[in-house]
């Protein structure tokens, strides 16, 4: 049985891979995540595992695909200008079908921006900023117990696609703490049982056939070939990985949409525009890609409009649109830099909007 | 009697590079004028019988494109 | 009959796909007698870089991933972690190696990381045409240095052997070259002992291999061999500038 403790998030985060059955963790320090290295850096020796301090966080990216190549379960992590350098290696990770576990917990940008938690890292981690064809699963967590469980999962989930697997928190998760039920931890996968769990990983060639890890095809048609069958894995994914939570869609006149600590908010809002007689509904994706597009056919004829709650300048604005598909307008309540709204703000705002749309 | 040495060339396998010939000492390594199924013109060996297996073609040799082998005493 | 030297089955029954007279073919040759010799080619897991030879898996019959350009002593880093009993070696080029990928290397090299790199040097840009590397010599001519480098306008070669000798985490440095029959044994030796040091478990080593580009550098192969002999050697001195005793 799994066991309750109260827990810093980013303390829990480390937690929850280690008993998701990762075993190696490579990372680079960057402000709002840095009680990960450190978590990692005491507790994996004592738990059979290798922590490594990167030279930088495309050290870390590429060390985690040596080592999933290499068949073992990586786990990295970092925030939002630390994940930009780790472009080039998810690519890589993608192109070449290596698992890797990554756990973004994101800040404010552009730049260098500020330490503060944002959410502007949206469309680097759902459109992806590494070259070429490739999708990554993201996970948007809204609480410290929901992101245990899918770090918990992700180490399986990237095993079983071959695929990295992100998780994205903000830094207001990953530094505020919660009473969290840990799961029970998972067996791990020794260097002896790679050659059996994972004959196409490189353990060596005495295992029988020689295995070769890359992401070169330099002939157009083997490349088109690969990629197309990259994406057969991913309209599987798209099956199987959408996750999202609805709750008032029937009645609601006015439906956010929001996802992380700001699902939280939308949710105390909603609670406040009902004492003043507006009935609100929440869609929150949990998976951000896959979209869960699916979960907009669910609205009624009742909406009026549809609000975006998040702390970027509208980065989700454009999946929500596809979701909607023009059944009503769309609106953005939003805060950047690291500024957080507060429910009584977004109420605010909604009567304003509703005021316009009604 | 003075051992003897047999070279092998593949012919397939050469690029027509000359770095055998021009390492061999004694200069028993020619190109050849018939092109291979790549266009090059592959080494080849005359005077087999003045060779003295010292390999130095081979360990030059960018193709594993040469093999030597002793005749037994 | 009796063989004398035969092709090792380290090395895969293909073409590759060099230009006649690189000397990448010499390089991987060795590397895989070697590992054949110490009865080792079961147990490598290698890392090709990018550059000419980021095919190197499709001719060297060991267990092998690509790496993107100069993480290729980082990916080695997390593979090491996940097997401490096998044998691991990183092969990389001059671009790869001493310029996109410096960080990685040296502190790879620092942290004395049990694995053994083999780093080309030709002094050049080889599978994007030719451009000035960070060992090009001066007055060695490029695509992008088209007079021969300068000192003002491009700054001196990196002497990567030297520079790493520096640091106290690698066990075995060494630079040999391929210009010769000799020379090509010796680097045989040098590629050796780095395994034999990454066995014995006493940290990280790197054989510098002075090679060539006859293509970029517009030589025949054999003129080729010359200018590295009385070019680059004399540049870049061949020998063992750190050493670890093997028991």
């Amino acid at each position: 049985m799994g066991e309750k403790v109260l827990m810093k998030g980013n303390e829990a985060f480390a937690e929850a891979v280690i008993r998701g059955g990762c075993r190696f963790y490579f990372g680079y320090p960057i402000t709002p995540q840095s009680e990960i290295p450190e978590f990692m850096s005491r507790e994996l020796p004592k738990r059979g595992g290798k922590f490594l301090q990167a030279e930088s966080e495309l050290g870390a990216v590429n060390m985690a695909y040596g080592c999933g190549a290499a068949g073992g379960r990586g786990f990295i992590s970092s925030s939002s200008p630390g994940i930009a350098l780790m472009q080039e290696g998810m690519s890589f990770l993608c192109g070449a079908e290596v698992p890797v576990t990554i756990l973004n917990v994101s800040r404010g940008g552009p730049g260098i921006g500020s330490i503060q938690p944002g959410q502007a890292d949206y469309n680097q981690v759902t459109r992806g900023g590494g070259n070429g064809d490739y999708k990554i699963p993201v996970f948007a967590p809204a609480s410290i117990q929901e992101a245990v469980d899918i770090l918990y999962e992700a180490p399986e989930i990237a095993d079983k696609f071959r695929n990295p697997v992100m998780v994205l928190a903000d830094g207001l998760m990953g530094q505020m703490m919660e009473p969290v039920l840990l799961p029970e931890p998972k067996p791990e996968i020794t260097s002896a049982d790679i050659p059996k769990v994972k004959p196409w990983a490189i353990s060596g060639s005495e295992k029988g056939e020689r295995s070769v890890v890359k992401s070169l095809r330099l002939q157009p048609e083997v490349l088109e070939a690969h990629v197309s069958h990259l994406f057969e894995k991913y309209a599987v994914m798209e099956k199987e990985l959408e996750r999202v939570e609805c709750e008032g869609l029937e009645d609601a006149e006015v439906v956010f949409v929001a996802f992380g600590t700001m699902a939280r908010l939308a949710r105390e809002a909603m609670e406040l525009l009902e004492a003043d007689g507006i009935k609100a509904g929440l869609i929150r994706p949990i998976s951000l890609w896959p979209y869960p597009y699916s979960a907009f056919e669910k609205l009624s004829g009742k909406t009026k409009v549809v609000v975006s709650v998040e702390l970027s300048m509208g980065q989700m604005m454009q999946d929500i649109k596809l979701g909607v598909l023009g059944r009503c307008p769309v609106k953005l309540i939003c805060r950047t830099g690291g500024m957080l709204p507060t429910s009584l703000e977004v109420v605010e705002k909604t009567k304003k909007i509703l005021e316009e749309v009604r | 009697m003075a051992k003897k040495f047999q070279v092998v060339i593949d012919r397939e396998r050469c690029k027509g590079c000359e770095l055998c010939r021009s390492f061999c000492p004694k200069q028993l390594i020619e190109m050849d004028t018939q092109v291979n199924a790549k266009g090059y013109c592959p080494a080849k060996m005359t005077r087999s019988d003045e060779c003295v297996g010292c390999t130095s073609c081979a360990l030059v040799c960018p193709d594993c494109a040469i093999e030597i082998f002793a005749e037994e005493e | 009959m009796k063989p004398v030297f035969t092709v090792t089955k380290g090395m895969l029954p293909v073409s590759t796909s060099y230009c006649p007279g690189c000397t990448h073919g010499v390089a991987h040759r060795l590397i895989m007698e070697t590992l054949d010799e110490m009865g080792l080619l079961g147990k490598a897991l290698g890392v090709a870089p990018i550059g000419c030879s980021v095919v190197a898996h499709q001719f060297m019959n060991v267990d092998m991933c690509e790496a993107a350009h100069g993480r290729a002593p980082a990916v080695a880093s997390g593979i090491r972690r996940v097997h401490p009993d096998k044998v691991v070696f990183t092969y990389q080029g001059d671009g790869d190696l001493a310029s996109i990928g410096m960080g990685e290397i040296v502190h790879a090299a620092a942290r004395g990381e049990k694995f053994s790199t083999f780093f080309i040097n030709n002094g050049i840009y080889g599978m994007t045409g030719g451009q000035m590397a960070p060992t090009t010599l001066i007055g060695q001519r490029s695509t992008t240095s088209v007079d021969g480098r300068t000192r003002e306008q491009a700054g001196m070669p990196l002497k990567i052997s030297e520079l790493l000798a520096t640091l106290d985490g690698p066990a075995y440095i060494e630079r040999v070259a391929l210009d010769s029959p000799a020379h090509i044994r010796a680097a045989k030796k040098a590629i050796r002992k780095a395994f034999e040091v990454q066995l014995a478990g006493l940290g990280f080593s790197f054989v510098e291999i002075l090679s060539t580009c006859p293509t970029n550098w517009g030589l025949t192969p054999p003129k080729a061999m010359e200018w590295l002999r009385e070019n680059m050697i004399a540049y870049y001195p061949l020998g063992v500038y750190k050493d670890a005793e093997v028991k």
